[in-house]
């Protein structure tokens, strides 16, 4: 990272936490023998493997067998989705999610769909909060296998009303499969659903480190190949590492909230009074700590995205030409707020008041060159 | 009724908004303007733009067409 770089985009991947680091260091020493075999060196690596588990299940609030670690937060997400409908093939083929659902989510609903199942999409508010009595209309309908609900946006940041939706789900005994990804670490997440995932990337981990939990009494058939083991990726030291992050992250993690909260406060206030013509998105209260995202009227995302690069800003694009199929997010299109233009900015632990401060004085110039270069300056 | 079609097909957003946000207001109020578009932000960025900016959307009447009424 360069130094002068302030990196505005830890809803894609945090930096690596120190407590990482240092676990990933040891485990490396300590912890390569393969954890199934017999002779001491692999009781050891058993030995740091459960330890992780027992510690990750602790944080979550779960039984340390009621977790898995998986090759990633989107393989995760993947197993929740087809698994809990496997799971659940005799009571119906249906599956109800919401419109904001994260992309890996919906691939997963996709392939339910093309193997013959049926898919029904939820739609948002205008900040982008799930219209709950849909969803529990939707849940309640005869033959629903399974229902998703992400915890919160991983785009606009709006906190999703996951215990009421866990409860109309009760009502009907089918499971709600909750991807938390940007909230484990960071804020508690509602009890009352059935399914659970996690990426660690997102909270300082390494990547390629997922979490899935499957609670007790929770019909789930993992999908693909059955095997004995019930860890198929035992990246053992990225495994040790994801898992003293998380505790240490956790530990952290309120007053990082509070800190990250007043600064995102000053960004939406700041950037709505300084910016003409911008669309600040999402729950301006119940939303995540970390993140806030915004639309400038007329101006193209991509090129915002590289001006911003250029002055040392990195942030992310919800933008159609900035993503790699050129459609725009499929949050803010089901939120009906401008999708071009779009910034989401989110912080990690270290992000200081300095950079944020940097971030508001030039943008409000940024945009204007933007528009003044497109001649739309006065539309 | 339509009173202007304007075709912005083929253009990437935010441009087909600009034109549309170039030519209303040289329309007289009360006006309908159609906006041809296929760039896939269009559908949710015209609507966006009218509430932002105190103008009627009139709706989709097919796909990649998207009407919008001068108001003031």
């Amino acid at each position: 990272m360069r130094v002068t770089e302030a990196y505005f985009d830890t809803a894609s991947a945090a930096p690596l936490h120190p407590a990482a680091r240092q676990a990933f260091a040891a485990a490396l020493d300590d912890g390569w023998a393969d954890p199934a075999r017999l002779y001491s060196r692999a009781r050891r690596a058993r030995q740091l493997l459960d330890a992780a588990r027992g510690a990750t299940a602790e944080v979550l609030g779960v039984r340390p067998d009621e977790l898995s670690f998986t090759a990633g937060g989107t393989a995760a997400a993947h197993a929740a989705v087809l698994g809990g409908l496997a799971g659940r093939a005799r009571a119906g083929n249906g599956f109800t999610h919401s419109a904001i659902e994260h992309s890996a989510v919906l691939h997963a609903a996709e392939q339910h769909v093309a193997a013959g199942g049926s898919a029904r999409e939820v739609g948002v508010d205008r900040v982008g909060r799930v219209d709950l009595e849909a969803f529990t209309a939707a849940v309640a309908a005869p033959g629903t296998a399974l229902a998703a609900l992400i915890s919160a946006s991983h785009e606009v940041g709006t906190v999703q009303p996951v215990a009421a939706a866990a409860e109309a789900c009760g009502q009907h005994g089918v499971p709600l499969y909750v991807d938390a990804a940007q909230s484990v670490g960071r804020v508690p997440v509602p009890e009352g659903w059935s399914l659970l995932t996690a990426s660690a990337h997102k909270w300082g981990g390494p990547p390629g480190i997922g979490l899935l939990v499957v609670r007790k009494g929770t019909r789930f058939l993992p999908p693909g190949p059955t095997d004995d083991r019930t860890d198929r990726t035992p990246d053992l030291p990225a495994v040790v590492a994801a898992s003293a992050s998380l505790r240490a992250a956790t530990t952290e993690a309120a007053a990082l909230a509070e800190r990250h909260r007043a600064l995102v406060d000053r960004i939406r206030s700041t950037v709505a009074a300084t910016v003409p013509d911008v669309e600040v998105v999402g729950d301006p209260v119940d939303r995540l700590p970390h993140l806030v995202t915004f639309s400038c009227l007329y101006v193209d995302g991509e090129a915002l995205l590289h001006a911003l690069d250029r002055r040392g800003f990195a942030v992310s694009s919800g933008s159609s030409c900035t993503s790699s199929t050129l459609t725009p997010s499929h949050v803010l299109v089901a939120m009906g707020v401008l999708s071009h233009g779009n910034v989401r900015v989110s912080l990690h632990r270290d992000s200081t008041d300095a950079e944020v401060d940097r971030f508001l004085a030039e943008l409000p110039g940024i945009v204007a060159d933007l528009r003044a270069e497109a001649g739309v300056g006065n539309l | 009724m339509i009173l202007e079609t304007l075709d912005c097909r083929g253009q990437r957003c935010p441009l087909p908004v600009i034109a549309l946000a170039r030519r209303l207001p040289e329309l007289p109020v009360g006006a309908t303007l159609r906006v041809l578009a296929d760039d896939p932000a269009a559908a949710s960025d015209i609507p966006a733009w009218c509430r932002m900016r105190g103008q009627h959307y009139a709706g989709s009447p097919e796909p990649h067409a998207f009407d919008v009424r001068r108001e003031r």
